[in-house]
């Protein structure tokens, strides 16, 4: 089990130098460089030198690429060119608050799409599959930003429940916080039920009709159990690498849905900085979506050791 | 077989020359059916699929159509904010004298017929998703063939980027590219969105090409002397073109949300453009006092990913494509 975390690990941290090293080029890609797109056309000379030497664009590109992977590692990601403040302020606080709508979408998204998808596979054809499967259909055709802004209309602009605008913090306390990123994070949450849902259901229905269930029947284990027991465990695997994947919807989706809320979250720092041509910030931010989405795909392979013993015991090739 | 054929000389010996009834094989030659007719068995056999295909092609005609079937220019100014089935008083086609133009959706914040911008609107949004999935479909397939037929080094290093590239969030990608190549419009959508989603085509194509390799077919071909630029796309590509069909279907409706999505943040088209995507962006500030402006655009894309769904799920069901196989 070791071996293959540590295999999972270094294949991460690979990924992530990968990422970085793209950024790092596709920064100098840029059609003109950054520098003529960030002044505009009729940039003097001087200001062009001025500015290169400032981001040490000046430099022979290998010093550049050493400087920048050592930068990296210290978290130090240079200064925004727009509001001069530090890149890792501007990220420390966006960071929390598109994670606080993430991790809720998720949360809110995997506790409706398990019980959903096996009530539609243990009830296959009644009238509770068919809405399972309809509402899940539904789901997976509406964007995120859709979702959000359905929600804030009804619960926010008819009923008045919940903000339709801005975060509070956690530190103002947990109600206002959790007030704030209800909607967004089950506007996030929603198309990411929608998905699991239905592999949930496929996957259940497939499980119940392998044949070790029906031995499960003839040994007398009683329907809770052999769901549970049997059922469940292998129908989970696929699930969770769905469950994985999707995951790059939570994080898009998020991007969307912060701009519906207004909360200044890491999507609207990237937009805001692609539309300012605020270099510096995008690809910090690009890489930090990364690296939480990098991150995320290693605890998912993680949590497969726990769910699947072949991979437990070094028997699957990882 | 030949087995069979020698008992069969022994003459007065039972079975001599023929096979007993219960014996004979039937023989079945499975029949060769083409695109096209394995298209229309599936559509008339699955009710669902074939709503979603003529909604498909009601969606095409209208775009296509869209001067003929909006009931205004997408430029034409009316009242502000009028709500779905409300009027709007005055002259608007100059001759002197005030009409009442009815508004079925309504109206948004410059005064654009809403129901107009939509179906403008969905030109825009097919053809970049048309644009988007077949760019990906040609540069994903190449690549996945080559990664197949040439396999080692090739193999790793393209499949080595596919899966960099497949465990990446495609909008992010998206937003990537579009910051790198510095600018709006829908030929930077097109290429951005469809950098994002060639992936997928490249691992289906790559697995088919690995299961028909050895193939007599192309054993064949390869011995009467066919280059490998033809082995590849002439033998072994029509051969595995049902996946990529199936998988370009379902990959549509993802292009459209993220076209949407793209340009709901404001890195899509240009401004100006209607699509449904800014509609909703334009209608967002304005939810309190006019919420048919961001509703009716969503719905549009709701409608529209809905079908291609499920003419998608269909043409899956047609090909007897598993599900792990394609998205």
């Amino acid at each position: 089990m070791w071996r293959y975390v540590t295999k999972r690990v270094a294949h991460a941290l690979f990924v992530m130098w990968l990422v970085a090293t793209t950024v790092f080029f596709g920064l100098r890609a840029i059609p003109g460089g950054p520098i003529q797109a960030m002044l505009g056309q009729e940039a003097t000379p001087e200001a062009v030198r001025q500015l290169r030497g400032e981001l040490g664009l000046d430099r022979p590109l290998p010093v550049q690429y050493v400087d920048w992977m050592t930068d990296l590692l210290v978290l130090d990601m240079g200064t925004s060119i727009t509001s001069s403040a530090s890149v890792t302020t501007l990220i420390a606080q966006a960071a929390p608050r598109t994670l606080s709508i993430g991790g809720f979408g998720v949360f809110v998204g995997l506790a409706i799409a398990i019980p959903a998808g096996v009530i539609a596979a243990t009830n296959k054809n009644q009238l509770s599959d068919y809405v399972a499967t309809v509402v899940a259909f539904l789901g997976i055709s509406m964007p995120a930003f859709f979702v959000g802004i359905l929600l804030a209309i009804v619960f926010g602009v008819w009923l008045g429940w919940f903000p339709v605008i801005g975060y509070n913090p956690l530190s103002e306390g947990l109600e206002p916080w959790l007030r704030s990123i209800v909607l967004p994070g089950i506007a996030v949450g929603m198309p990411y039920a929608a998905g699991v849902t239905r592999m949930m259901r496929s996957s259940l229905l497939e499980v119940l009709d392998q044949q070790y269930m029906r031995t499960a029947l003839v040994k007398g284990l009683g329907g809770q159990t052999q769901l549970y027991k049997h059922a469940l465990q292998n129908a989970l695997i696929p699930v969770i690498t769905v469950a994985g994947i999707q995951l790059a919807l939570v994080l898009g989706g998020t991007v969307t849905v912060e701009i519906v809320f207004g909360i200044k979250g890491l999507g609207r720092l990237l937009v805001d900085s692609i539309l300012d041509r605020d270099y510096p910030v995008t690809q910090a931010t690009i890489l930090l979506i990364s690296g939480i989405f990098v991150f995320m795909n290693l605890l998912v392979d993680i949590a497969y050791t726990a769910i699947d013993p072949r991979i437990r015991y070094g028997g699957e090739e990882a | 077989m030949s087995n069979d054929h020698e008992l069969g000389r022994y003459k007065g010996e039972f079975g001599a020359g023929e096979v007993p009834p219960e014996y004979e094989v039937e023989e079945t030659i499975e029949e060769h059916r083409t695109l096209a007719t394995r298209v229309v068995s599936t559509l008339k056999r699955d009710k669902l699929a074939l709503f979603g295909a003529v909604m498909v092609v009601l969606f095409v005609l209208t775009a296509v159509f869209a001067p003929f079937v909006a009931p205004h220019d997408p430029d034409d100014q009316f009242g502000f904010m009028k709500s779905p089935m409300s009027h709007s008083s005055g002259d608007f086609d100059g001759d002197g004298q005030a009409e009442r133009v009815l508004h079925v959706l309504g109206t948004d914040s410059f005064g654009h017929d809403i129901l107009t911008r939509i179906i403008y609107g969905a030109r825009v949004s097919l053809l970049v998703a048309f644009a988007t999935v077949a760019f990906a479909f040609c540069i994903g397939t190449t690549l996945g063939i080559l990664a197949g037929f040439y396999g080692g080094i090739v193999d790793s290093i393209i499949m080595r980027y596919v899966d960099f590239q497949w465990a990446f969030p495609e909008i992010i990608l998206g937003i990537g590219i579009i910051a790198v190549m510095g600018g709006l419009g829908v030929t930077n959508v097109v290429i951005a969105i469809g950098i994002a989603f060639l992936d997928d085509f490249a691992r289906i194509i790559r697995g088919e090409v690995l299961s028909i390799r050895e193939e007599e077919y192309v054993t064949a071909a390869r011995a009467v002397g066919m280059g490998d630029i033809r082995i590849m796309f002439k033998e072994m590509l029509p051969n595995a073109v049902a996946p990529l069909i199936v998988q370009a279907t379902l990959m549509i409706p993802f292009a459209i949300l993220a076209e949407a999505g793209l340009s709901f943040l404001g890195l899509g088209v240009k401004p100006t453009t209607p699509t449904w995507g800014l509609l909703i962006a334009d209608g967002r500030q304005f939810i309190e006092r006019a919420w048919w402006i961001s509703v009716m655009p969503g719905l549009a894309i709701m409608v529209t990913v809905l079908a291609f769904n499920m003419l998608g799920d269909g043409l899956r069901d047609a090909f007897d494509i598993s599900q792990e196989e394609v998205e």
